[in-house]
């Protein structure tokens, strides 16, 4: 499939913005760097011309920002979204967290996003600029003469690698093809992880949470955390504050952060992408998503506006808490 | 009696109209078991925020039991049907995270079941005394 | 800061005996907020209740703790004695030192330090505690009932007679329900007409009773004490009031090959009918799908022969709006459809009919002006096979059957198979079964009369397959007992078809927020304590739409759900349960997840405007739970992640503060 490019999504914000079909769209600007792109306003096709970006690190979610953005907003906001995010876009319909009508929905095709991270490791710090030509990235660092050229796909961030799906679950326009729900190896890793001893487990998460720093990157990014009021800022929930202070540690607070979105995470990744220390977040969710596929049937958040999760609904002949551990000996 | 025996701490929240009224028998007919259990009253077991769990090991419980009516028996018709998804998930993703999964349960205990409340603390107090202090969760600057 | 008094009792020696008293009311002294601590032998008693009072007021107390027995014994009692002396009743806690301590543990060292620590999680919630009032909300002192069938037609007449006014809404033309289409009835075996008929007379005759007849509850809203119900009444193109039922209409009417429902189908009827002779109202309705004129303004035969003038081909649906206290669900059963069954060839046979087209078949008004004829030649029936549980019991078939035993069809079979020999010495008559269940008041001796005096054959077994062959069915058929295939000739099939709740219970049951088990029967607030109440406040639940059920059960639980009723409509005014959950605004999300939990429909939302800290304002969704409605249960406030949602004299804060100080 021919990736999309900065031009036709250009092109197509211009037109909807110029016939007044929308009042203002919601893009890709340019960051600090190359690979550090914003999420932005654009209210005027000369904004979008001057800061409009579309590049291979285009990877924000922007159905949360549909939240704040369409509450006091005149007319539409055109918004760009990827497969994956419209599943947290429907899930924010689901839970009435936005006006549909106030929003123009683009759907745009979407082969994978490159992990800075990943480059990194390849190029060495100091980048100083990215070019992406087709299927490959051309790095300048400040240490290196020549540009280094490294293949997209061997830096796709690990949910490209698993994506889950490429069709589009809710959109008013559809550029290019409709995609369709992919076979993905998403659950192996946590799959890895259960056959692990507890102690390995441990020692795992151990090692990955001690290095949060609680900045709370992962929640600002997560499209199913819009709460009002999160309870982790909330002196009167009991749990507030961070982690230096008397109250829970990094593993009870990434615990509460992954039951709180429970059958509400899409599984897009977000809380990943955006954690400074690397920590893979994303496998609590999908411990989750994994477990509640297991003991109640399929669920995908997110793929149908209106639909109940599993942990609102139940039935009478549901698997008792202690059958959980059942299963992997059965399993073996 | 030995000093400096090792005692777990546990903590066990109650369904007002099932499981509390069956610690109230367990009283009754005079069934022991150890007193390292302490119960707390709510009116369902769906009222138990895994927060609540979550804070009661972090202040150095041992072991976490949950006890409400039997599934179809609720008082509330549907709250411990909740309850059953909620704690399959969350001690799912506590065993996931290597915290041992002896020191979570939920039993579910009717009014009548005095025996059965005394028999399952007895027996929950012996599994996690065999575990030992909970050394994963909990949070050394909640101690005083 | 509370100022919170603490009172150890010693229960003579239930507690004293196991705990050092003493020793607990000193430790508990230097908690927060602890300002008077006492122990006395019998805190409940008069001197010990006096005590409490005087504490409270001499030392300005704003909450107390009570170390005693369980608060299942006597918070109650404890709460009279606090609001006795102004405090508020919800200011008190109890810290269960008896029956989970000191009758539980055995040596005085762990009892006192266990006994104390439960005294400080106590104290640590009631310096959390908040003042609490309940809610109170009027009643409206009137009753609906949905469903005419002998279930709703008694809970009315019941109701009604303790002087509160009920409307009855009935969706078919009149009132009487499947027992108006029975013929006799075990095991007394008197005639259904003849029992309920006047009962339906005593109903149009009641001064407090109205019935909408053709018509249904299109919408309800409200809550238990003041709901608002909206009631679609069908257009049935006759002036209700002025139709005299003399039928002069219905012996004119020239379009006269429509089905008969109320027979099954098995005869016609005309355009406009009224049901039967003894319907009520006895008014005549047209079928708008077959009344010419209606389709295409060509006829009118039946305005022009009514005397009355009652006859208007332009009347509309009209929709009423009512307020009532209390709502009763008696919407019934229906015999589930005999399509899946193709093994015995109900479809290919007139001569396969089910047993309520039987009851027809007998019946004295029926097509066959009672005699027990073949519908397909009009014969004589000589070998009659009645099938048991089709579609009842039905486990390894629950995509066509049900897995439940539908109750009923035992007797009415053997009613049936009785009744043939009876009248028909010279028919044998064939009953195959899987089990004989006859659990009821001279039920068992009615069945073994069919066998042992009547001479029906029981067989256990189950049919296997009918074949119609020339005039013949070809039944085959195990005999469980002898061991063998059977082979017989029957004229005549005698189908039991399970029995399932009518089609309208379900959107019924979403417009009540009242809850449903999967084979869509009514659940009740409590499968043994609370029968005949639903889950959900102010709905009530008679008849076979809570399960299967014969006449007997039907009017007894129908008395039972008119004495709730009235219960709840003699009350002016509803006091609820304080300890309900509340949703602070300001942090909620308006998601729906609380209302997804809410076993009672407690939860709605609205739109509400807020200021924002820019001067600005921003319509947001928020979630409010009805007081009145909500049981205190909490489900919600677990599953809500913002943690908006909280529930008063149980809430997050105080549970927490209670868990602190067990661990400390």
């Amino acid at each position: 499939m021919q990736k999309i490019t900065r031009e036709q999504l250009l092109a197509k914000a211009s037109e909807l913005l110029s016939n007044g079909t929308v009042s203002c769209v919601l893009g890709w600007g340019l960051g600090e760097f190359d690979y550090d792109v914003t999420p932005t306003i654009f209210k005027s096709v000369e904004e979008l011309e001057n800061g409009f970006v579309f590049n291979d690190f285009c990877g924000a979610n922007f159905s949360k920002y549909l939240v704040n953005k369409t509450a006091k907003l005149e007319g539409k906001i055109l918004v760009f979204l990827k497969p994956c995010d419209t599943y947290s876009f429907n899930q924010l319909l689901t839970e009435h967290r936005f006006d549909r009508e106030k929003v123009y929905a683009v759907g745009i095709p979407c082969e994978g996003m490159a992990d800075i991270a990943k480059v990194k490791a390849i190029s060495g710090d100091g980048i100083a600029a990215i070019g992406s030509n087709g299927d490959k990235l051309t790095v300048t660092t400040l240490y290196d003469d020549e540009a280094i050229v490294i293949d997209t796909n061997e830096v796709l961030a690990e949910r490209c690698i698993n994506c889950k799906s490429k069709k589009h679950v809710a959109y008013d326009e559809l550029m290019g093809e409709e995609g369709d729900v992919t076979q993905s190896n998403r659950f192996d890793e946590v799959a890895r992880l259960e056959a692990m001893t507890p102690d390995e487990r441990f020692a795992f998460w151990q090692n990955e949470l001690s290095r949060c720093i609680r900045c709370n990157a992962c929640r600002d990014a997560c499209p199913a955390c819009t709460c009002e009021k999160c309870v982790f800022d909330n002196p009167s929930s009991g749990v507030e504050n961070k982690s230096p202070a008397n109250s829970f540690e990094e593993k009870l607070f990434h615990i509460i952060r992954a039951y709180h979105v429970a059958g509400r995470c899409t599984d897009c990744g977000e809380c990943s992408r955006v954690c400074p220390q690397n920590i893979p977040l994303h496998l609590l969710n999908r411990k989750f998503i994994k477990d509640m596929n297991e003991f109640y049937g399929e669920y995908q958040a997110g793929a149908e506006v209106g639909s109940r999760a599993p942990l609102v609904s139940y039935t009478t002949e549901d698997l008792e808490p202690g059958e959980v551990f059942n299963r992997g000996e059965n399993n073996a | 009696m030995q000093v400096n025996e090792y005692k777990p701490l546990i903590v066990a929240f109650c369904c007002n109209w099932c499981s509390y009224a069956g610690a109230d028998l367990a009283g009754n007919n005079r069934l022991a078991y150890p007193a390292d259990v302490k119960i707390i009253r709510v009116p369902c077991s769906c009222r138990v925020n895994p927060m609540f769990i979550l804070r009661a090991f972090q202040r150095g419980a041992d072991g976490v039991i949950i006890c409400g009516c039997h599934p179809g028996d609720c008082h509330y018709t549907s709250g411990n049907y909740f309850t059953r998804r909620r704690m399959a998930a969350l001690f799912s993703m506590l065993d996931f995270l290597g915290i041992e999964k002896e020191r979570t349960r939920v039993e579910w205990v009717s009014a009548a079941e005095g025996a059965k409340f005394a028999a399952t603390m007895n027996d929950f107090v012996q599994t996690v005394t065999a575990l030992g202090e909970n050394k994963r969760l909990e949070d050394l600057r909640c101690k005083k | 800061m509370q100022r919170v008094g603490v009172f150890v009792c010693w229960c003579g020696t239930n507690i004293a005996g196991t705990v050092d008293v003493v020793a607990v009311a000193e430790a508990l002294k230097s908690e927060p907020g602890v300002v008077f601590s006492a122990n006395y032998q019998y805190m409940c008693s008069q001197a010990g209740q006096d005590m409490i009072k005087e504490a409270i007021k001499e030392h300005k107390l704003t909450g107390i703790v009570v170390c005693s027995c369980s608060p299942r014994m006597h918070e109650a009692t404890f709460r009279k004695t606090a609001a006795a002396a102004g405090l508020n009743p919800y200011m008190v806690e109890i810290a269960n030192i008896r029956e989970q301590c000191s009758w539980v543990h055995k040596d005085m060292l762990t009892g006192t330090e266990k006994a104390i620590i439960l005294g400080k999680a106590a104290i640590a919630k009631v310096n959390l505690n908040a003042p609490l009032t309940p809610g109170e909300s009027p009643v409206t002192k009137r009753a609906l009932v949905i469903g005419g069938g002998i279930a709703g037609i008694q809970t009315a007449l019941d109701i009604a007679d303790a002087g509160f006014p009920v409307d009855i809404v009935e969706k078919k033309p009149t009132i009487g329900g499947k027992m108006a289409q029975l013929d006799k009835t075990f095991p007394t075996l008197d005639c259904a007409a003849c029992i309920l008929t006047p009962k339906m007379v005593d109903v149009a005759q009641h001064d407090k009773i109205r019935i909408f007849s053709y018509s249904e509850v299109t919408e309800v809203n409200g809550f238990v004490g003041n709901f608002d119900v909206t009631i679609k009444k069908n257009a049935r193109y006759v002036k209700e009031d002025v139709c005299t039922g003399c039928g002069a209409c219905v012996e004119k009417c020239p379009m006269k090959r429509i089905p008969n429902e109320f027979n099954l189908g098995m005869d016609n009827r005309p355009a406009i009918y009224i049901p039967f002779a003894q319907a009520v109202p006895k008014v005549a309705t047209i079928d708008p799908n077959a009344c010419n004129m209606l389709k295409n303004g060509k006829c009118g035969v039946c305005s022009k022969v009514c005397a009355a003038g009652a006859i208007d081909y332009t009347q509309k649906d009209e929709y009423i709006n009512e307020k009532y206290g209390a709502i009763v669900v008696a919407t019934g059963f229906n015999p589930i459809s005999m399509d899946k069954f193709d093994e015995y060839a109900y479809n290919q046979s007139k001569d396969v009919i089910t047993s309520l087209e039987f009851e027809r078949l007998t019946n004295a008004a029926g097509p066959s002006a009672g005699k027990l004829l073949r519908p397909s030649d009009g014969k004589h029936p000589h070998t009659i096979v009645f099938v048991q549980c089709v579609g009842s019991r039905c486990e390894s078939c629950a995509e066509k059957g049900k897995e439940y035993c539908s109750k009923i069809c035992c007797m009415y079979t053997a009613k049936h198979a009785m009744l043939t020999r009876d009248k028909y010495p010279d028919t044998e008559v064939y009953v195959f079964y899987i089990d004989v269940r006859t659990p009821g008041k001279n039920f068992d001796e009615f069945y073994r009369r069919a066998v042992e005096e009547y001479g029906v054959k029981y067989v256990k077994g189950m049919v296997g397959k009918v074949v119609p062959e020339g005039d013949k069915l070809k039944v085959q058929a195990s005999d469980l007992i002898a061991n063998k295939q059977l082979h017989i000739d029957a004229d005549l099939v005698v189908l039991a078809a399970a029995i399932e709740p009518d089609k309208s219970a379900r959107p019924l049951a979403t417009m009540l927020t009242a809850s449903m088990d999967t084979n869509d029967f009514f659940t009740e607030a409590h499968p043994k304590l609370r029968p005949v109440e639903s889950p959900t406040a102010g709905v009530f639940l008679s008849g076979a739409c809570q399960g299967p059920k014969d006449i007997p059960e039907t009017v007894s639980q129908a008395g039972a759900a008119a004495s709730k009723v009235i219960g709840l409509l003699a009350k002016d005014k509803l006091t609820g349960n304080p300890c309900v959950a509340n949703s602070n605004e300001l942090m909620c999300n308006g998601c729906s997840s609380c209302a997804n939990v809410c076993p009672y429909g407690a939860i709605t939302y609205e739109d509400k405007e807020f200021r924002m800290p820019d001067r600005t304002t921003k319509v947001r969704r928020v979630a409010v739970v009805n007081p009145a409605v909500c049981q205190g249960c909490g489900a919600c406030t677990v599953t809500c992640p913002s943690g908006a949602m909280d529930l008063k004299g149980f809430a997050n804060l105080q549970i927490m503060a209670e868990v602190d100080a067990i661990c400390k």
